[in-house]
């Protein structure tokens, strides 16, 4: 597969459609994930997020529209095919192993790759980064704070080293000082040359890190741009930011 | 004291046996949530396929000692015909039912059992008469322990099952592969979005458990020589108590299947000896509900966070 220049579609949904069953929960949404950026897709519960990167993942397939990855149509495959061209999906909920301890859900991230050394580097990167997983390396993941699970999660996903990082409400349920470190963490790995699609509830966090905004509602884009056009956009600020 | 230790042997050699088809419940139960009632029958195959390369080979009651290579030859042309069974078995039978409701897998299951017990029956594959395995092993007695002979057989029995259980043990918690079998356990998307291609993993989790089924099954035909018909209820019987022994351990976790078997077998086998021979499968059963009211899910299944 062909590098992507930085500024040029990594990731691009078009009119893509899912259906659950007689359920329409993805009706035609079409973007497009700039290779370095952060795209955040915000909307309120149920309107389709985690389904759209479900189907990016392959999880579900796609009932309609084209994914494209690196210029390539990607519907069709696997999702641990998927997994081996580069992306990477941290789920929603965190789905941690709870019986493996921390080093084993991060090795088994690793799943794909066969390079020991560089497996090892990057746990200790993921060490570095978060220090209380080091402290819980030999513990089950299943008594790590739902924080710490979180993480583990974003770090498991790291470890096959994707170029397009998923990632399913990395801050859900956690309290506020927790929020701001995972949100840092996720500029920092932005930084460091992953490219992000985001999806939050927390509006406001995420087009303060995003570059790029969509907003999502029951399965149709009706908002998408730059992320700080959208933070200062009226309707998005009545609907998903309480009017501050 | 004789006797009693006659008897302990007893229940450790169809203990081990029990414990050997019990993994293999446990491990389908842990990936995919259902009871493989076809499982018993792959044993059943199992033992009968052993017999019928031992015919092919030209290995027969009559035919004199056989050397030593038999034994060895039997045991893996019948690991690897069972292998392939389960593989076939997973891939047509249960695969299209993936995203089926419970009870139509179940169903299946026991469709599958009938079609293996009845297939056995034909003519061309086993036939409808009983048959006795001759002895691959020389009957030689290694030791004797307070007027308790040990012989070859038992301790075969014993060793072999105990070196699979060890190596099923490795490959679970300690290779990469077992990583797998482990997170496909555990939630089949989230282990594939580690990248492990969860349909090999189930396919794989057949074929160990068919070879471990198959395996038993020629201890069995090893111990007790004599083989009722493939449609026989002994097997079904033989397959229920294992599957007792997998619910007694804890459905799903590995430990629970072994130490299950062993208890199964040592509680069957003192029974028969101490109480009366002809209740002999009514203390597995009592076992089972005795277990079940204390511990409903089995001795290992709660406190255990390593399932598979
Ligand atoms: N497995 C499923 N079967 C049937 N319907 C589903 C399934 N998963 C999701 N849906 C439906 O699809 C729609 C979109 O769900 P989705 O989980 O993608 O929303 P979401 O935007 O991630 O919401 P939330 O913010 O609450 O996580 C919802 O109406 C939901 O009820
Ligand atoms: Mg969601």
């Amino acid at each position: 597969m062909s590098l992507v220049a930085p500024g040029h579609p990594l990731l691009e949904l078009q009119d893509l459609h899912v259906h659950y069953g007689a359920i329409h929960a993805i009706k035609g949404i079409s973007l497009s994930v700039r290779q370095g950026e952060i795209l955040t897709l915000i909307g309120s519960n149920g309107a389709g997020k985690s389904t759209t990167l479900r189907a990016i993942s392959a999880l579900v397939r796609a009932s309609g529209g084209r994914i494209l990855y690196r210029g390539h149509a990607i519907q069709g495959y696997r999702a641990d095919q998927v997994v081996g061209m580069g992306i990477a999906h941290c789920p929603e909920g965190r789905g941690v192993f709870p019986a493996f301890t921390v080093r084993e859900n991060l090795e088994v991230g690793a799943f794909l790759r066969k390079d020991r050394e560089g497996i090892e580097a990057d746990i200790e990167t993921a060490f570095t980064r978060f220090p209380v997983l080091r402290q819980r390396a030999r513990q089950p993941a299943g008594t790590l704070s739902g924080g710490e699970q979180q993480m583990l999660a974003i770090s498991r996903a790291l470890m096959c080293r994707p170029a397009l990082l998923l990632l399913d409400e990395p801050s859900l349920g956690l309290a506020p000082q927790v929020v701001q470190t995972i949100f840092a963490i996720i500029r920092e790995i932005n930084r460091a040359g992953t490219t992000i699609l985001l999806v939050e509830q927390n509006a406001h966090m995420a087009l303060q890190v995003a570059h790029q905004a969509c907003v999502l509602d029951v399965g149709t884009v009706v908002a998408s741009g730059p992320a700080a056009d959208l933070a200062r956009s009226d309707e998005v600020k009545k609907a998903y930011l309480g009017g501050h | 004291m004789t006797d009693l230790l006659q008897t302990l042997l007893n229940g450790l050699a169809v203990g081990s046996l029990y414990a050997l088809i019990a993994l293999g419940y446990t491990m389908v139960y842990g990936i995919l949530q259902f009871i493989n009632f076809a499982h018993g029958d792959v044993f059943m195959i199992g033992a009968w396929s052993a017999y019928a390369v031992a015919a092919a080979l030209g290995f027969t009651l009559a035919g004199g000692d056989p050397p030593g290579w038999a034994a060895v030859a039997v045991l893996l042309s019948s690991m690897g015909i069972c292998a392939v069974l389960g593989f076939f078995i997973e891939r047509f039978a249960y695969r299209p039912l993936r995203s089926a409701p419970r009870l139509n897998v179940l169903i299946t299951a026991i469709g599958v059992s009938l079609l293996l017990q009845n297939t056995g029956q034909l003519r061309p594959v086993f036939g409808t008469q009983p048959q006795s395995m001759p002895a691959l092993l020389p009957d030689t007695t290694l030791f004797q322990v307070a007027g308790v002979r040990v012989g070859l057989v038992d301790v075969t029995v014993v060793l072999l099952a105990v070196a699979m259980m060890v190596g099923l043990q490795w490959l679970v918690f300690r290779t990469r592969f077992g990583s797998a079998m482990r997170a496909v356990s555990h939630d089949h998307r989230i282990a594939a979005l580690m990248g492990i291609r969860v349909d090999t993993v189930i396919s794989f989790t057949f074929v160990v458990g068919s070879a471990l089924a198959a395996a038993a099954g020629f201890l069995f035909a090893m111990k007790y020589s004599g083989l009722k018909q493939p449609a026989d209820a002994t097997w079904v019987l033989l397959g229920l108590k294992a599957f007792v022994a997998a619910v007694v351990g804890g459905i799903g976790n590995l430990q629970g299947a072994m130490l299950g078997g062993l208890l199964i077998g040592m509680v069957e086998m003192l029974g028969a000896a101490y109480l009366s021979p002809h209740l002999r499968d009514l203390y597995v059963f009592v076992l089972l509900i005795g277990v079940l009211l204390f511990r409903p899910t089995g001795i290992m299944g709660s406190t255990s966070v390593e399932k598979v």
